[in-house]
């Protein structure tokens, strides 16, 4: 009798990264640089001052909130391509409350946060309606709307909101400081304590919420059999609709987070990427919540790390990415061939 | 405004993206997403640029361009076909993996001058008024594109074997009853349409951007997998796709006086196109008019084919 | 020219479909291939048509050993399959439906295929439109073109799986003046069927099986009788058991029409009363499905009334069924009722009668504890449903049910469980109807039928041809009846 063991899938996830960790070396090796030299100028550049540090936790932030919004879209069987634009419409929002909403740092910020959620939820509510009502793949939809939110960005930025006199893609003008996602000074740098909170909170609450909750349950019994959960009485599209909800809402918070933690204006490329890497995280992550905080960070210290390559080594910095897609390829292929293994295994096994 | 001139160009811009779409219309004919197309066009730029440097010739940059984009789709097919690895999954990751890739290997050859193809107007029929001006004054690339459609189209519409494509793509269970090694072909032509997205990279580095940088495709390979849908996967529509949306960068660059940031906007126009195109499939607009203007039907039929991203199993 | 099959075997897992299958059948022969769902035909033809591939035994046609790896091989040996669903194209053209996978030049000259269409099908007496989507076809045109193609593409041997299930009275004798036909030209016709009466008019002679063997092999005529003994093999008598306390009526059904799906009812009417327990047998295919669908909720029926506990459920949808106090268990356990990933704590909470937002898990694993103690369930709370075995996974659906259930929906409770396991589960499911609950349940098993039914509805092309009084009835009866025929 098998039951869900955590070996079935920790082990070929651990074997395929040792893999790739072992041909990322050898890469290293053979274009000159010594993979231990980089090893360590990464950790250097992620941790290696108190700024860097703080600097690496701020770019974690809207990473694993992005990943918690995914895991719970995956959760419910659904690719939320879509994730780029919510976290986009999450950082219009935001943007919108900071110009707009009058009063002290408290009220603006707890502003920003809650339009951004909004706005991302908003956006991934129209992937879902597409999906339920409309019969549009998740993906082609959540696709074209990431790219009408980066349209509708940009229009803002160079037009109702661009800065004085020049209209530019680099940004809007910059957020008055009460509208700034606050730090707390430590250890000689401005720490995203808040951010890290909610990062960490998000994580929590979703983890929980898949574990422990009637809509947790439902949602995963949706992703996993629609056709059994209709016949036990569980309406499909309306927790298909919850989870972009809530995927977006999260989403829509990391947006404000670049927004008024990051950047302190809007920009183009506000999502900087967060919503496909989340993608990643998840599933380097099995697609549970479990993992996804460590692994976001180890995704935001390679890149963070890789800029040091670049600097010592002469290696472009996209060698984080580079390592840290083909890690996720070699698991995806790891499990799949674990997963052949058992199938055939169970069918042999079974002889009259 | 030199009308001839404009379309030329138009046309001239559009060649890589005719490349692209025709090889991902024919992968998904027969039932295989290739979702990496952003990825390996871009991985194929670079390569194709930098092996036409190298050598010293342009034909061998696109000989290697066509080779990355093949590679990249077999290891989609493998995953997909032998290890029934979700084409999503895997695509959306070699996607991520070849753009980082790109700008890993690519670093070092950002602003040099590269090799560029010669122009080849056609003698006689490059004079005719207008048209000439339009249609044959070209270079070898952008005719290769003409061929790319004309290719495509014949092959689904006017051969068996391309008959049997539309089937493997449509209802795999049907095709395999019929004696049709489904699984074999569905690898093959993923990789003759990976093959054709490589072309359509080196078309960029080589031909009409000149070069490489990192932005050099921007987003091209997604408004391709937009165009591929909003054509309905019909090679002449699709193809006519991507010259509409060469006259809607002209228009944007055009109106760009008038409506200042337009030109940025412009180009996510097939987007929500393309999510229109879906919602009007499924509501069975297209279907309803094909119904009622039988004579049309071959140019309303939009469905996506029948087992498209499914994996075929025999038993 | 013989088609000759010797000792086939093929299992899946456990089940061994073929077991050892051997026959032959000559040319000009017109051969019927009888027997009731499992008893191993669909494989049998999947094997020779090279769908599948046997794993041991051999086909030989005119003498040759055939190495039938793959679809393709069996087209080459002249071998072509009607299956039950006519594997068409449904988007493309009538045309292409007919030339698609066939052989010659690479350029498809639509004109001359139209041309060879079009006296093909004259020869057989059939008429299509080349361009026609083939989506607007009939079941029975669709049939047509798949046979007018398979004979085109030169097909010595023609084997058809269920035919006539789904297409008109006019197709139906078409179809058979046709077989006649190409029997008379030398053709192999391999008539796959559990109709007697088809199988009566139309084939010379006819192989039996049951349980993945063949259990008879006869020419025609024969009396029925002889054929549904071999179809069915011996029927116990039921045995004496008390007359359950039957309550008053509770679902109503009044001229109700079903024409979705297999089911082809029109004016049916039955009153069951609480407590009751009504089989549906028939074979797969003639109606069962689609009736239990209608009194779930999932389609609506085309027309009459269902009256459940004094309450019109007929128009509701299935949310508003499961609400009015209607359970259903289709057939497919992992696909239709249990959810594969999820463990059985899952499915106890999920279908728990509370459902607060926050689930106590501790609650959760004692009832899943308790539902394993009473159901027997050979698993842990832990265990997924995948894990469990058939039998195991029938009893945590039973355990999965509200505690009350007006209307009790089963489609094949039973299959593919042993003994044992099939007399505790209804040991639970008449406890059940003790409380009162009326019992639907469709099966294949005759004994299962005559056993545990009040009363019994024998569905035959998707219609109600009889309903019997199980106490009196026998298995001889239900067999003919299943088959179509009244016993004369």
């Amino acid at each position: 009798m098998t039951t869900r063991t955590w070996g079935s899938v920790a082990v070929p996830t651990v074997a395929s990264v040792g893999a790739a960790f072992a041909l990322s070396a050898l890469l290293l090796w053979l274009v000159g640089a010594p993979p231990l030299e980089a090893a360590k100028l990464i950790l250097q550049g992620a941790f290696g001052s108190a700024d860097k540090t703080a600097n690496t936790l701020l770019a974690w932030t809207p990473l694993v909130l992005a990943s918690a919004g995914l895991v719970v879209t995956f959760a419910a069987g659904m690719w939320n391509i879509g994730v780029e634009g919510q976290i986009i419409m999450g950082a219009i929002f935001a943007t919108f409350a900071a110009r707009e909403i009058p009063g002290p740092a408290w009220v603006v910020v707890t502003a920003t946060l809650i339009a951004g959620a909004i706005g991302g939820a908003l956006w991934a509510l129209l992937v879902g309606l597409l999906r339920t009502k409309g019969n549009v793949n998740e993906i082609f939809g959540g696709l074209g709307l990431d790219f009408v939110a980066f349209g509708l960005a940009t229009y803002l930025i160079i037009g109702p909101w661009s800065r004085q006199g020049i209209a530019s893609t680099s940004g809007t003008d910059i957020f008055r400081e009460e509208a700034w996602l606050p730090t707390i000074t430590l250890f000689g740098a401005s720490m995203p304590v808040l951010a890290v909170a909610m990062a960490i909170a998000a994580t929590v609450v979703v983890y929980y919420l898949l574990r422990g909750t009637r809509l947790g349950l439902r949602l995963k019994t949706v992703g996993k059999s629609p056709r059994s959960a209709y016949l036990l009485g569980i309406p499909n599209d309306a927790y298909i609709l919850y989870a972009f909800a809530i995927g977006g809402a999260l989403a829509g918070i990391a947006g404000t987070v670049q927004a008024t933690g990051f950047h302190h204006k809007l920009v183009p490329a506000v999502s900087g990427n967060y919503g496909f890497l989340g993608i990643l995280v998840v599933l380097l992550a099995g697609f549970s919540a479990k993992w996804i905080d460590p692994i976001a960070l180890f995704f935001i210290a390679v890149a963070a790390g890789s800029t040091q390559l670049d600097l010592r080594l002469d290696l472009d910095s996209a060698f984080g990415d580079v390592l840290l897609t083909v890690t996720v390829l070699f698991v995806l292929f790891g499990t799949a061939i674990a997963a052949q293994k058992r199938r055939r295994r169970a069918t042999m096994g079974a002889e009259p | 405004m030199d009308w001839s001139a404009t379309l030329n160009s138009v046309i001239a811009a559009a060649a890589p993206l005719v490349f692209a779409t025709m090889g991902e219309t024919i992968s998904e004919k027969s039932g295989v997403i290739n979702l990496s197309l952003e990825g390996s066009m871009r991985l194929a730029a670079m390569v194709g640029f930098v092996v036409a440097f190298w050598v010293g010739h342009a034909l061998a940059g696109f000989g290697a361009a066509i080779a990355v984009g093949a590679v990249i789709a077999a290891i989609i097919v493998f995953g997909n076909i032998r290890l029934k690895i979700n084409q999503i999954a895997i695509g959306f990751v070699l996607f991520l993996l070849a753009v980082a890739l790109a700008s890993f290997l690519g670093d070092s050859f950002v602003g040099e001058r590269g090799l560029r193809v010669p122009p080849l107007p056609i003698p006689v029929l490059s004079d005719i008024p207008f048209f000439g001006k339009v249609l044959f004054d070209h270079d070898l690339v952008v005719y290769g594109s003409f061929l790319a459609i004309f290719v495509t189209w014949y092959l689904f519409y006017r051969t068996r074997a391309g008959l049997s494509l539309q089937g493997i793509g449509e209802r795999p269970e049907g095709a395999f009853a019929r004696g049709i090694p489904v699984n074999k072909l569905r690898a093959l032509y993923a990789i003759i349409g990976g093959a054709m997205v490589g072309l359509s990279g080196a078309a960029y580095s080589l031909d009409i951007k000149l070069g490489w940088r990192e932005t050099l495709t921007l987003n091209l390979g997604w408004i391709a997998l937009a165009i591929v849908i909003f054509g309905g996967w019909h090679p002449v529509r699709v193809a006519m796709g991507c010259y509409l949306f060469g006259i809607l960068q002209v228009a944007a660059f055009e109106l760009q006086s008038v409506f200042p940031g337009v030109a940025q906007v412009l180009p996510i126009a097939p987007f929500p196109l393309m999510i229109l195109a879906l919602v009007m499939i499924y509501a069975g607009w297209f279907a309803r008019l094909g119904d009622r203007w039988p004579k049309a039907r071959g140019w309303l039929i939009s469905e996506p084919p029948g087992a498209i991203g499914t994996i075929f199993e025999r038993e | 020219m013989t088609l000759e099959l010797v000792d086939i075997h093929k299992h899946f897992g456990a089940v061994r479909a073929n077991d050892g299958v051997s026959f032959s059948v000559e040319a000009g022969e017109l051969h019927g291939l009888l027997g009731e769902n499992g008893a191993g035909k669909s494989t049998l033809m999947n094997v020779v048509s090279g769908f599948i591939e046997a794993d041991s035994g051999k086909v030989i046609l005119d003498g040759e050993v055939l190495d039938l790896r793959s679809p393709a091989d069996a087209i080459a040996a002249g071998i072509g399959m009607l299956h039950q669903d006519p594997l068409v194209f449904l988007p493309f053209t009538v045309l292409d439906n007919f030339l698609l996978g066939s052989p010659g030049p690479e350029r498809i000259d639509r004109k001359a295929g139209a041309a060879e269409l079009e006296r093909m099908s004259g020869e057989l007496g059939f008429t299509f439109d080349p361009d026609q989507q083939a989506r607007l076809l009939t079941v029975g045109e669709r049939q047509q073109l798949q046979i007018t193609r398979l004979l085109w593409l030169g097909a010595k041997v023609l084997i058809l799986d269920e035919p006539t299930t789904g297409i008109s009275a006019t197709q139906r004798e078409q179809l058979f003046f046709v077989l006649k036909q190409l029997a008379d030209e030398g053709l192999i016709v391999l008539f796959v069927s559990h109709k007697l009466e088809e199988v009566e008019e139309l084939c010379d002679s006819v192989t039996v099986m049951r349980a993945g063997r063949v259990v008879g092999e006869a020419t025609m005529p024969v009396p029925p009788s002889e054929l549904v003994a071999m179809m069915f093999g011996k029927v116990i008598e039921a045995p004496q058991r008390p007359k359950p306390v039957v309550g008053p009526p509770v679902l109503e059904l009044t001229a109700l029409d079903v024409t979705k799906g297999t089911a082809d009812l029109t004016g049916f009417s039955l009153t069951v009363a609480a407590g009751e327990v009504i089989g549906l047998a028939g074979l797969e295919g003639s109606g069962q499905r689609a009736f239990l669908d209608a009194l779930a909720g999932l389609v609506a029926p085309d027309g009459g009334t269902v009256v459940l506990d004094g309450s019109d459920v007929t128009k509701l949808s299935y949310r508003q069924h499961l609400a009015a106090g209607v359970h259903y268990l289709p057939a497919g356990r992992l696909e239709e009722g249990l959810v594969e990933g999820l463990t059985i704590e899952e499915h106890v909470a999920l279908t728990a009668k509370e459902q607060p937002f926050f689930i106590d898990w501790g609650e959760a694993e004692s009832e899943a504890d308790s539902a394993i103690d009473d159901y027997r369930i050979k698993g842990t709370p832990e265990s997924t449903a995948e894990s469990l075995s058939g039998g195991n996974q029938q009893r945590l659906l039973l355990a999965m049910m509200p505690a009350d259930v007006d209307l009790l929906l089963m489609e094949h409770p039973t299959r593919g469980l042993d003994l044992e396991s099939a007399e505790y589960v209804w040991t639970k499911i008449l406890e059940r109807r003790d409380d009162g609950t009326c019992i639907l349940f469709a099966s294949a098993d005759l004994d299962e039928l005559l056993i545990y039914s009040d009363r019994i509805l024998v569905f035959f092309s998707g219609r109600v041809i009889k309903v019997l009084d199980a106490a009196t009835a026998d298995g001889e009866e239900l067999g003919y009846l299943i088959g179509g025929r009244e016993r004369s």
